[in-house]
């Protein structure tokens, strides 16, 4: 799920790790129809099936932004530090 | 419908429907560039948007007016199932946060404006580029086609147009209006007009699910009562089929198709030619990437929608009619429960949320014809100003197209088409997202898991049957060697997957040529601000391979 970088450097780093984890982590929860696929507990008479699903609308939202502020920092500071013209 | 014409309804409708046609007018003049008969401006709205504008385009785009009428029509006829459409959108967003911002930085290095052009670029095939845009236009015809099938669901419960009337010029007319009045503007402001109308479209859209969400359930007796009347009418066997007429939770034997379709949706939405379209008319990488922290709002906007569906069932919305169109659900329980004005303004929001998309769609099929049908296989030597005005040209064509396909023929042919152009346009996955990142596929191993993954979806779809329609009757199948029900898509995309991989070893083991690859791997982290490699400026469209990127 991480980029190959531009230059040698290593493909794999904590910030990408942590980042693709990030964008991993919806898949599990939505995909997983059976952890979820029930009525109970329900919220405010909603039954546990759709609130689940829309707290995840947030929650990923949460996990891609986390992902964003990694990514670009890393991204910046490749930047700086590459050869000139080869961003 | 049984209430005639609402007056105030009507009149608020009109309304905004002729301010956006005044600002779909007035949008040519915004944000003008000197030269305005290239493609990239016409097409691509000079890709110069920011973050917000690119917010309110992409939102525009992929969360149409037919969205917003099936999902909670779906959610009426059938309960969880039709929610699928909410892990489809919370996935969407993870995953083209990798793949779209190399997208987009290729795009802008190379000067590409549709998804075929980069194929071409990249696997230095005409065919494989063919074949892309070709899926890109089929899948976007029947798309067009449904957003005016969702104006004409507001139209019918408006008591305008629509099934009463007995002269079909006069059944029609509305609809034919909305449309000449679109495709004007679309054809003298290009991306422009959409773009600007986006704002008002969705805005009214906020304030009516926000009103809905909040009112109707006040009035209905709360979320309790509503799901509780929603279990009971889904448990209630129906006497055609002999089956419960759905379910409120999603039961084991329905999980794989939840899930798949969910996946394969989502795999499939960027591959559309609109949301490519939108995405390359943004100004740069880091915009692409932050709209992908904030597009989810569309998304807890439409799940909200998707309740409307329970709603709709408590409120007794088509209770005891036989035969109820379920895509009129939503648009009838506004108007039951709203004031007149403010059922107009919801509406309004549905009409105008059908009229930019289908202008983005149609620029975007138009697009696909120009460059890679037109300009690589007619007219080599097009140039930008022959280009623009092919790509006009061809944006009224397509329009026309979707407007005959909708008054000929019955709602359920556009709703069959759709069916299969999501299925179809997920095979050009690999060709696309797998070039974003290596070269190791071979373009006719590409080409022939492309062939596999059509002929397979098209037929699985074709042998799918319902209790009214023999064939299309659903999107999902028995996964072979899998043994349980899934999206024909993602079955489809699989095989082709499975045959491009296999078939590259055996090319690449035969030395068959790999075709020239003009793009290098600094083009795909580019930014606009940051030019790279010696390029030319970002609207030379006459492109010759960059020669210091051979191999």
């Amino acid at each position: 799920m991480t980029e190959p970088p531009p230059q040698p450097k290593p493909v794999i780093t904590a910030t990408r790790l942590v980042a693709a984890l990030c964008l991993i982590l919806p898949f599990v929860a939505t995909l997983w129809v059976s952890s979820y696929a029930r009525p109970t507990p329900a919220f405010i008479g909603i039954p546990f099936f759709y609130w689940y699903q829309m707290a995840w609308v947030v929650i990923s939202t949460g996990l891609t932004s986390v992902a964003y502020v990694l990514i670009r920092r890393e991204e910046r500071a490749r930047r700086s530090d590459g050869p000139e013209g080869a961003a | 419908m049984k209430h005639g014409v609402n007056g105030v309804a009507l009149a608020v409708f009109v309304f905004f429907f002729l301010v956006v046609t005044v600002l779909g007018f007035l949008a040519a003049r915004w944000r003008r560039a000197e030269n305005a008969l290239n493609l990239d401006e016409w097409g691509l709205g000079g890709r110069s948007f920011g973050t917000w504008i690119t917010w309110f385009l992409l939102g525009g785009d992929l969360y149409t007016a037919y969205t917003f009428v099936a999902v909670p029509a779906a959610v009426y006829a059938a309960g969880a199932s039709g929610f699928f459409a909410v892990p489809y959108t919370i996935l969407v967003y993870p995953m083209i946060f990798c793949f779209l911002p190399r997208l987009w930085s290729v795009a802008r290095s190379h000067g590409y404006v549709t998804p075929s052009d980069f194929v071409r670029g990249r696997y230095g095939s005409r065919g494989l580029s063919l074949a892309v845009a070709i899926t890109g236009i089929l899948a976007t015809m029947p798309y067009i086609a449904l957003q005016l099938v969702g104006i004409q669901a507001v139209l019918d419960v408006l008591g305008v147009g629509g099934g009463t009337s007995t002269n079909w010029f006069v059944k029609d007319l509305p609809l034919l209006i909305a449309f000449a009045v679109l495709a004007a503007y679309t054809y003298s402001s290009g991306l422009r007009a959409p773009a600007l109308i986006a704002f008002v479209k969705d805005s009214l859209i906020y304030i009516v699910i926000a009103v809905a969400i909040i009112y109707i359930p006040m009035r209905l007796g709360g979320f309790g009562h509503i799901f509780h009347t929603a279990s009971e009418a889904y448990s209630k066997v129906n006497p055609a089929t002999g089956k419960p007429r759905g379910e409120l939770v999603s039961s084991a034997k329905n999980q794989w198709a939840y899930g798949t379709l969910a996946l394969g949706s989502a795999l499939a939405l960027f591959m559309y030619p609109h949301s490519i379209t939108a995405t390359l008319s943004s100004r740069s990488r880091d915009v692409v990437r932050r709209n992908t922290t904030i597009l989810p709002l569309y998304s807890l906007m439409l799940g909200l929608l998707a309740m409307l569906g329970f709603m709709a069932i408590a409120d007794g919305v088509g209770k005891g009619v036989k035969g109820f169109n379920a895509q009129l659900a939503i648009p009838q329980l506004f108007l039951n429960v709203f004031p007149s004005w403010f059922a107009g303004l919801a509406f309004a929001a549905i009409g105008i949320g059908a009229l930019v998309p289908a202008a983005i769609m149609s620029i975007a099929a138009a697009n696909l014809f120009t460059r890679n049908v037109y300009r690589d296989f007619l007219r080599p030597n097009a140039t930008p100003e022959q280009e623009t005005r092919v790509s006009k040209l061809v944006s009224l064509v397509v329009k026309v197209g979707a407007l005959a396909f909708v008054l000929t023929m019955d709602k359920t042919v556009a709703i069959n088409f759709q069916l299969l152009g999501g299925i179809w346009i997920l095979q050009t996955f690999p060709a696309i997202v797998a070039g974003l990142y290596t070269r190791w596929f071979h373009r006719w191993a590409l080409l022939a898991g492309w062939l596999v993954g059509m002929v397979y979806g098209t037929w699985a779809a074709w042998t799918v049957a319902s209790p009214t329609q023999a064939h299309f009757g659903g999107s999902s199948k028995l996964i072979p060697g899998i043994g349980q029900i899934g999206y024909i898509g993602l079955t489809a995309f699989a095989l082709n997957l499975a045959v491009a991989i296999v078939l590259t070893v055996v090319f690449k083991a035969l030395g068959t040529p790999e075709g020239f690859d003009e793009t290098a791997p600094a083009d795909y982290t580019a930014d606009a601000k940051r030019p790279t490699a010696p390029q030319p400026p970002p609207h030379g469209d006459e492109l010759p391979p960059v020669a210091t990127t051979g191999h």
